[in-house]
């Protein structure tokens, strides 16, 4: 076989470079240069980031602490701070979010995993279940919600859950048009939107799995359920960990949903969520400044969560 | 060239694309003011969507012909959706600094515009030179644009609400479409009928999601002779036996009579869908409504009247009423200013021209002969011009709106703040129509819609 090589890359016979002995002196421009290419492709990313994500952020974080009246803008201190925490919406909209995120955890975290389970106990047709259980996170989110709103959460018996519940002889809902049925009724769409996902990465993982761990159990005489709760979930612990605060950030940011779902607010504020009254606040009532310091709010909440999750990450790296 | 050499040469070209990317996005266009051929250029928003054929067409039409007898002026139109102002897109642009150098806004803008430092006073150019109908425009229209003595825009819509109700419904349920209900217990039991006609029908149909639910609580409120803050704008004022009442009347048709249908959390859309599919029998509402329901949701006019705002014992004691115009952006020239002013004098305050031009929309699928805009003052010259003009080409039975012109009730305008105010009613709205509880506490609903409007001002001040 005939062996090339890229012209320029061959060395020239010649005296060999002195190993370094002492410290390394290397300027940043010397670093920028040996790696030209590396820094070229880099700035596109970097710049992307700067415009469109930290700049943003900054001047989120500045806007918190002003307030523009008759185009003058001026520093009140914590004055936004103060004005948004005492807003009658706030503490109802952080209830609304909390409680979305834990049902989301009850319900949009253990379903994913045992339909994982579930799919990975199939022998034949894996490849079609997963297309059919990826299938909603293919559908645009506006959509898939009009589609619950408009067929599934009509409150009338034609709606679809509604004729299943007369079908079982059970009693009908009311649906979004309910404040108690609200936020279970959001955290269901919102399950069926997007567990595709997470259930992809756990079959991946659950695939990781050494075959002998679970053949072992058996020949200890494990059953399915101690087989899931002694080998599965101890030898998925991590991916479970790290879903579960990508899972919290993301539903704390619960927005879409009361927005198409329940028109914005739902029954007697029942759908207000902390996203929705940032929404309200900048883009209804006149108040930019008092969004920017809910978002501020907000960011401090999640970066906590993104912190535990970066820990965990590294821990699973 | 070797595969590093590709690579370098690759991204130095990455670079200079973003770099130049980033060159154009930062680079003003700055063909906005005066051109080499010594003409003004203006940008003008709210030009009609391409959905909307015929209103686009009349608009190219118009600027064409505007700029034919003004060689000197240039008009660029923008179209930004076919609502023209949604909250959210137009507070992007007023904080962005993107809004064209004559903007739309409603009259409940204007302090949103003043805060953003985005318009100017154009006190100083505005008078019957510049528009020659302007001594003819409603003095309280142009009052809804000024603030501290200054004018900051000029009106060109403005609107009022009464009861708009559907005549094919009405003869169904065996009503008099001629004598449509004067008082809420009249409408109360027209709603039953109709909404005995099964098939879904609501007898009447109210909002109560999106602010829309506290906008017509407010009007409803007026109706009662309410209203939502005290004089001074300081306190909520609707916690009272008027409000009480305004929310009884529908708790009483949605769970006593169910006729108010099923679906609730309604919003703008979502009731003129329903309306213009024939399901709704009665809701209040702006004689634009009825345009809305016909180009926008396939309804029919000849199936569309009107009738005033009801009040509780008689007629009502006022009703809500808003509008809309056209602000000018902030440094703007002299010129740009003045050329401003003809292109809404020209398209918007002429009788005969734009949108009074109804020889032009009489045969088109737009309403000539709804009694709305009443932008000139009673009794002025422009009204009376525009008044036969409507008159000699109504496309539209005007019968329909007989009774709602021949009868007016005193309008209000919106309460300060109304937007976050509105987002804190609708929950009453929504708590009233959707809690079919017979103990759910109309006190309590309203207690805390005050609580928490005291709140907000208490907040904002």
């Amino acid at each position: 076989m005939a062996i090339t090589t890229v012209p320029g890359t061959t060395r020239k016979p010649g005296r060999p470079t002195p190993p370094h002995t002492g410290p390394q002196r290397t300027s940043l421009g010397r670093k920028v240069r040996d790696n030209l290419t590396g820094h070229a492709f880099l700035i596109g990313a970097v710049l992307c980031f700067v415009v469109f994500s930290w700049y943003p952020m900054i001047r989120g974080i500045v806007m918190s602490f002003q307030r523009t009246r008759r185009g003058e803008t001026t520093w009140v201190g914590w004055d936004n701070y103060s004005r948004i925490i005492s807003d009658p919406s706030f503490w109802p909209a952080w209830q609304n979010t909390l409680y979305f995120t834990v049902l989301a955890l009850v319900l949009g975290y253990a379903v994913p995993f045992f339909v994982a389970i579930l799919l990975n106990e199939f022998r034949h047709a894996k490849g079609y279940l997963r297309i059919l259980v990826y299938l909603p996170v293919m559908l645009p989110p506006a959509s898939a919600l009009y589609l619950f709103k408009f067929y599934a959460y009509d409150p009338s018996e034609a709606g679809l859950f509604n004729a299943i519940l007369k079908a079982l002889h059970l009693p009908t809902s009311q649906w979004m048009q309910s404040a108690e049925m609200t936020m279970p009724a959001m955290v269901i769409a919102s399950t069926w939107m997007n567990m595709g996902g997470a259930v992809l990465i756990y079959l991946a993982s659950l695939q990781n799995i050494p075959g002998e761990l679970y053949e072992a159990a058996e020949l200890d005489g494990a059953g399915i359920w101690k087989r899931i709760r002694h080998v599965t979930i101890p030898q998925t612990r991590l991916i479970l960990a790290l879903l579960a605060m990508i899972q919290i950030v993301a539903t704390m940011q619960l927005f879409i949903e009361p927005l198409i779902l329940a028109n914005g607010a739902g029954a007697e504020d029942s759908a207000t969520s902390v996203a929705y009254l940032i929404y309200q606040h900048g883009f209804f009532q006149n108040d930019l400044n008092g969004a920017a310091a809910l978002g501020v709010i907000m960011l401090v909440v999640l970066a906590g969560f993104s912190a535990a999750y970066l820990r965990l990450s590294a821990k699973q790296d | 060239m070797s595969v590093p050499q590709y690579r370098k040469a690759a991204a130095l070209a990455l670079v200079a694309g973003l770099g130049f990317s980033l060159t154009a996005c930062s680079t003003k266009s700055d063909d906005k003011d005066t051109n080499a051929g010594g003409k003004v250029t203006i940008t003008v928003d709210c030009q009609p969507v391409g959905a909307q054929k015929e209103l686009l067409k009349n608009w190219n039409d118009d600027v064409a012909e505007f700029q034919r007898q003004n060689p000197d002026i240039v008009i660029k139109s923008v179209s930004v959706g076919e609502q023209c102002n949604n909250p959210p897109d137009f507070t992007a642009r007023l904080a962005g600094g993107t809004v064209t150098d004559v903007f739309y806004g409603y009259m409940t803008d204007l302090q949103q515009v003043l805060d953003s430092g985005q318009a100017m006073d154009i006190s100083p150019h505005v008078n019957k030179d510049a528009i020659p109908t302007w001594d003819s425009v409603d003095p309280a229209l142009k009052e809804a644009f000024t603030d501290g003595g200054k004018l900051y825009a000029v009106p060109v819509k403005n609107y009022s609400m009464g009861l708009v109700y559907n005549k094919v419904l009405f003869q169904q349920a065996g009503l008099d479409v001629n004598n449509p209900p004067k008082t809420w217990g009249e409408v109360r039991a027209a709603a039953k009928k109709i909404s005995a006609l099964g098939n879904g029908i609501a007898g009447y149909s109210e909002y109560s999601a999106g602010n829309t639910g506290g906008w017509h609580f407010t009007s409803l409120l007026y109706s009662q002779g309410g209203q939502v803050l005290t004089a001074d704008g300081k306190k909520a004022d609707f916690n009272n036996a008027m409000g009480k009442q305004v929310l009884q009347n529908l708790k009483d048709m949605r769970y006593g009579d169910n006729s108010m249908g099923a679906r609730q959390l309604l919003q703008w859309g979502d009731l003129l869908t329903n309306a213009g599919a024939g399901k709704v029998g009665m809701f209040i509402g702006a004689p634009d409504a009825t345009q809305a329901i016909v180009s926008q949701f396939q309804g029919k006019f000849q199936d569309w009247a009107m009738s005033p705002l009801p009040g509780q014992d008689g007629l009502a004691k006022g009703t809500l009423g808003g509008g809309e115009g056209y602000f000018f952006k902030k440094d703007l020239t002299p010129e740009q200013v003045k050329a401003g002013l003809k292109w809404i004098a020209y398209q918007k305050l002429t009788p005969g021209k734009g949108q009074f031009d109804y020889v032009r929309a009489k045969p088109q699928n737009y309403p000539v002969g709804l009694p709305q805009p009443l932008l000139f003052a009673n009794g002025s010259e422009a009204q009376k011009q525009e008044l036969e003009l409507r008159k000699a080409n109504a496309n539209v039975d005007t019968a329909n709106f007989a009774i709602f012109e021949a009868t007016p009730v005193p309008i209000k305008g919106e309460p300060r703040n109304a937007q976050a105010v509105y987002a804190v009613l609708d929950a009453a709205m929504s708590g009233v129509l959707t809690n079919p509880n017979p103990n759910s506490n109309i006190d309590a609903l309203l207690k805390t819609a005050e609580e928490k409007v005291n709140q907000l001002l208490a907040a904002e001040s």
